[in-house]
């Protein structure tokens, strides 16, 4: 009875890709779900766009936003909050208290996990130093080298989370700064491979974390059309494996929904990002059960 | 344990034993399956409520940014986007208009000389200006970064290269008295500065900011310069006072930056 609910359900809303476990049963109680919340590029938005906006009139919020996590922690406490960089510069907030609010505020909304966007350095390495002591959160990055920055030691390549049993590792991945960031801002951040560094910690994360889940959180972009050799998101996606979700920024890309790509292996995978500003939250469930055979043919995506 | 809610009625004592056993192996070994995944986002909407505790968190911040971002300064007769055109846009020469008529008094003041043209770039015009009133938040909101105003001597050889950097980027980055046209296949078909052609035995003061002066968005030929001038002027400050100076605010995509497309 259940299953058929189900796939009326997703006949009737969306695409159903790869359907496996066609020998899918009803849910049991060993089925276990992550949720994973994700922002991106918010640039200071803290207050709602105004009534007389052109373009995003009475959309976004920080303390809407918060309200809407809230009731998804109540109704599963397995979720994790994740930004994927350019939290600040946008709004006077920013100039004026140089990040300290969008900090705080993101602590007291609880998030989890954070990467390094290119405009997080616009007060510079230093600025963005500064403000760490706001921040309840840590921050992600396996191609920043900051080793030789007042930042080395403060943010680490990944960092795993159990929630409910479920291993979760998730690793961040900044843009190139060259060009992009003023060399005064950044110093001697050193700037490495996406994919070399994506494809370590793949295997880090997979072989010695031994992870059920694997995230990487990304502000390199979602696709740069004009320049097909340029590394993105969906580059990315197609270049290495073990990866479930890329939740990405930069771009600041509306997508209508998440985008399913195929891994190196040719596994289905999701990429996804929420446009920019806080005017959306990504929410990507993953439903785990000990029952091997649902999985066996594939994970069904539903999007 | 669950598991037996759906076999019972076909197995004996035995099998459910068998069965729970299997399933505790399994749970030892941490073997979580992932079978499905389900993805959507949630518009941050006014239906949802704010939550009191975050908004009162904030109340003090915004009453103090309030005071100092509400000024009325000038009307806008319409929402302006850098994505609408196609190289050049209405409100990415609004600020290079902006960038020429306010910091070419202050040059010439200190040099005796004139800014030959301005360019900025498309990247650096950071939101829409909304239709009505334009408020010092306005300013902010286009150019939140401290940015500041460089006028560079360029010759007319890095000046040619700069209209080729153009030329290949396809993107509007906002320019002032220079104007480009672009044959189909987006060679240069002609290049004017101030309605002249280039004159290669002239100096360039070329207006632009130290962000692009520094090497950002590849802007390379700003290196090769004979002289720079530091004029202390952020471009917000610009556009705050041409703002104040301006009844409405009414900027065009005109003929500055085209292709023939035939």
């Amino acid at each position: 009875m259940k299953r058929r609910e189900f796939i009326q359900h997703t006949a009737a809303a969306s695409a159903l890709i790869g359907l496996g476990g066609l020998g899918l049963q009803s849910f049991s109680a060993a089925s276990k779900k992550i949720t994973i919340l994700h922002t991106n590029d918010v640039h200071s938005h803290i207050d709602p766009f105004g009534p007389e906006d052109g373009r995003n009139a009475n959309m976004g919020g920080v303390a809407r936003r918060a309200s809407l996590i809230d009731a998804i922690r109540k109704e599963n406490t397995n979720t994790l909050l994740l930004d994927a960089g350019d939290i600040f510069q946008g709004t006077p907030y920013f100039n004026f208290y140089g990040g300290e609010l969008e900090f705080k505020l993101m602590s007291m909304l609880n998030y989890d996990l954070a990467t390094i966007g290119n405009h997080d350095f616009d007060n510079s390495i230093d600025g963005l130093y500064a403000q760490l002591p706001h921040a309840q959160f840590e921050f992600v990055s396996a191609n920043y080298d900051f080793s030789n920055t007042i930042l080395n030691t403060h943010v680490k390549p990944y960092k795993t989370f159990i929630k409910d049993g479920i291993k979760i590792g998730v690793f961040g991945l900044g843009v190139e700064l060259d060009g992009l960031v003023d060399k005064k801002m950044y110093k001697e951040t050193t700037y490495l491979d996406p994919t070399e560094a994506a494809q370590e910690m793949t295997r880090i994360l997979k072989e010695d974390e031994q992870c059920d889940l694997i995230i990487c959180l990304s502000h390199l972009g979602y696709n740069y059309s004009n320049r097909p050799e340029r590394i993105s998101d969906l580059k990315l996606a197609g270049t290495t494996k073990h990866i479930d979700l890329i939740i990405g920024g930069h771009t600041h890309t509306f997508l209508k929904k998440p985008t399913v790509m195929k891994n190196l292996d040719g596994e289905n995978m999701l990429v996804n990002q929420v446009g920019c500003y806080g005017i959306n939250l990504g929410k990507i469930d993953f439903y785990f059960d000990a029952d091997k055979n649902k999985s066996a043919n594939g994970v069904s995506i539903i999007v | 344990m669950l598991l037996l809610t759906f076999h019972n009625n076909q197995m004996n004592i035995k099998h459910l034993f068998l069965i729970a056993f299997i399933t505790l192996l399994g749970s030892c070994k941490q073997d979580s399956h992932l079978y499905k995944i389900e993805g959507k986002q949630v518009p941050i909407s006014d239906s949802l409520e704010s939550k009191a505790e975050i908004d009162s968190y904030i109340k003090p911040y915004r009453e103090n940014l309030e005071k100092n971002m509400s000024t009325v300064l000038a009307y806008s007769v319409d929402t302006y986007s850098k994505r609408d055109g196609e190289l050049n846009t209405a409100i990415g020469n609004l600020m290079a208009d902006a960038v020429y008529e306010e910091s070419n008094p202050i040059f010439n003041k200190r040099t005796g000389k004139n800014i030959d043209f301005v360019l900025l770039n498309h990247g650096g015009i950071r939101s829409i200006m909304s239709k009505g009133d334009v408020i010092t938040r306005t300013a902010y909101e286009l150019m939140p970064f401290d940015n500041s105003v460089v006028v560079v001597e360029l010759r007319s050889a890095q000046v040619k290269e700069l209209i080729e950097y153009l030329a290949r980027a396809k993107r509007a980055h906002p320019i002032s008295r220079l104007k480009i046209v672009l044959d189909k296949d987006y060679g240069i078909n002609s290049a004017f500065v101030n309605n002249k052609p280039l004159d290669n035995t002239k100096i360039y003061n070329v207006a632009t900011n130290d962000y692009l002066y520094n090497g950002g968005d590849h802007m390379d030929f700003f290196k090769t310069n004979d002289s720079l001038h530091v004029l202390n002027y952020k471009i917000r400050n610009v556009l705050l006072d041409y703002f104040e100076k301006k009844d409405t605010l009414n900027p065009v995509i005109d003929d500055r930056f085209i292709q023939i497309k035939n």
